[in-house]
């Protein structure tokens, strides 16, 4: 069962409802997304805490033999 | 479906007993997923002597990977025992040079002007 962008913002959303996220559709087939999320939690946290938060926003959708989302490139920022 | 303790044991042993493990879909050799083929092709291109994990050879390692760091993709990077992290953050380590310096620190041998060329290449 593949994913939508805006499947992915909302459940980003729920956990960083201040965040600036964007997700780029990589290959079209609902599986393969890039997400960019800055957000002020991140100051402060290095890039694996950064992730770990948005990986568990993503509440096991990316893992699993089943999991729906395949391939999340992910880039993770506090704001400038 | 919980671990076996002996997936976390087995994994706890091989980071400890080894300075760089990558845990990744196929071999170094043969590598069978992207992602986990981008990262054994930087170790390998850099020189890094690193042992490799294929998850899709034991299931349980496969889950326990993902117990051992609370991280949900494969590959992941292991150096000195710590988590680094996985394709998208060390292609970032490696060309922002934070991958240089951190094997640097942990004494971990590398070819310092193939990182360069990984950099120069992808400007």
């Amino acid at each position: 069962m593949a994913m939508e962008a805006q499947d992915i913002e909302a459940l980003i959303r729920e956990s960083f409802p201040k965040a600036k996220i964007t997700i780029t559709d990589l290959a079209g087939d609902g599986n393969h997304y890039a997400a960019e999320v800055i957000d002020e939690s991140f100051k402060g946290m290095n890039r694996v805490q950064q992730q770990r938060a948005v990986y568990a926003a993503l509440k096991g959708k990316m893992d699993g033999a089943q999991g729906e989302l395949h391939a999340l490139a992910l880039t993770t920022k506090a704001p400038e | 479906m919980t671990t076996t303790t002996t997936a976390q044991d087995q994994i706890r042993d091989t980071v400890s007993k080894n300075d760089v493990v990558l845990f990744m879909k196929g071999t170094k050799t043969v590598p069978q997923c992207g992602f986990s083929s981008r990262v054994a092709g930087v170790l390998n291109f850099m020189g890094v002597e690193f042992s490799d994990v294929n998850v899709l050879a034991d299931a349980d390692i496969r889950q326990g990977i993902k117990d051992f760091s609370d991280w949900p993709t494969i590959p992941q990077l292991y150096v000195k025992g710590e988590f680094v992290g996985g394709c998208d953050i060390v292609t970032e380590m490696t060309l922002s040079g934070e991958l240089d310096q951190l094997f640097a620190d942990k004494g971990i041998a590398f070819n310092k002007e193939a990182a360069d060329q990984i950099r120069a290449a992808n400007e």
